[in-house]
């Protein structure tokens, strides 16, 4: 492999954005306090807009902001303020018998890395030149065609679950 | 870059948002760790998608992001009835359809 072929720059780049992304992630699932979950979320979820950027997918990587670290984490932090008296740090968070997760998470990691170590182990994304960007016409023309019927489905049950969380959260 | 480093990452996402389903008791962080999952198999389309050199990944990976974005309004709004008629949003206290 020549040393051109490296891509040192995207390497160093997805390298510290990998560890972020893990260690935003670790903290989401160890944290005590229901706030700082969601700022640590946050880290996760920028995080993989970063790495959508480097797979050339910036509509899916600006969606991504705007839904996810926009809308749905306003959406949490307004969770956690109408069902929390108190924002600080809890003890309770974890169930009793949180550690049979530990066992069950590493052996799913330990079969997925093994899959994917033995079928994908040396097979090399396209360089950034060929790959070159995802136009978005081209993403429309996806969406609006082949895919009509799907995006027909997704908008009502879009409205259906606004329609549904207005019914669940009514008054009376 | 190797198409395995990203399904190695999202791989190891996903594997603690499955613990922290597990391990969590409060309804609003086990929501938060769905979100995890959703985000490792969002990763993995695209990773797809730029690998094989096709677009469907990147509309799959748009349908995602739509359909986590309703379940979190539909689950915070349950969540949200829940602790109004229970005062409590711990998930291991819900036990009335249990046989």
């Amino acid at each position: 492999m020549l040393a051109a072929d490296l891509l040192v720059a995207q390497n160093i780049g997805f390298g510290i954005m990998a560890l972020l992304m893990v260690i935003g992630a670790l903290r989401v699932v160890t944290v005590n306090n229901v706030v700082h979950a969601a700022l640590w979320l946050v880290v996760v979820l920028s995080g993989a807009a970063a790495q959508y950027l480097l797979l050339s997918a910036e509509f899916v990587a600006i969606t991504q902001v705007l839904v996810y670290v926009g809308a749905v984490m306003v959406l949490f932090l307004f969770g956690t303020m109408l069902t929390r008296a108190r924002i600080g740090a809890e003890s309770d968070l974890n169930n009793k018998n949180w550690a049979i997760g530990v066992p069950v998470s590493l052996v799913l990691l330990g079969v997925l890395a093994w899959v994917l170590i033995d079928g994908f182990g040396d097979d090399r994304l396209p360089d950034p030149d060929e790959m070159g960007q995802v136009p978005v016409q081209v993403l429309s023309d996806d969406i609006f065609g082949p895919y009509l019927l799907p995006f027909w489905a997704l908008s009502f049950v879009l409205l259906i679950a606004v329609i549904g969380a207005i019914v669940l959260a009514r008054k009376d | 870059m190797l198409t395995v480093q990203f399904l190695l990452l999202a791989a190891v996402l996903f594997c603690i948002g499955v613990y922290g389903v597990i391990a969590r008791k409060n309804a609003v962080m086990v929501l938060m760790s769905i979100e995890l999952i959703l985000n490792a198999v969002n990763l993995n389309l695209l990773a797809f998608s730029a690998r094989l050199g096709s677009i469907d990944g990147n509309t799959f990976a748009l349908y995602v992001i739509a359909v986590a974005a309703a379940e979190v309004g539909v689950g915070l709004a349950m969540v949200l009835l829940i602790y109004r008629n229970r005062r409590s949003i711990a998930l291991d206290e819900l036990s009335e359809m249990k046989g």
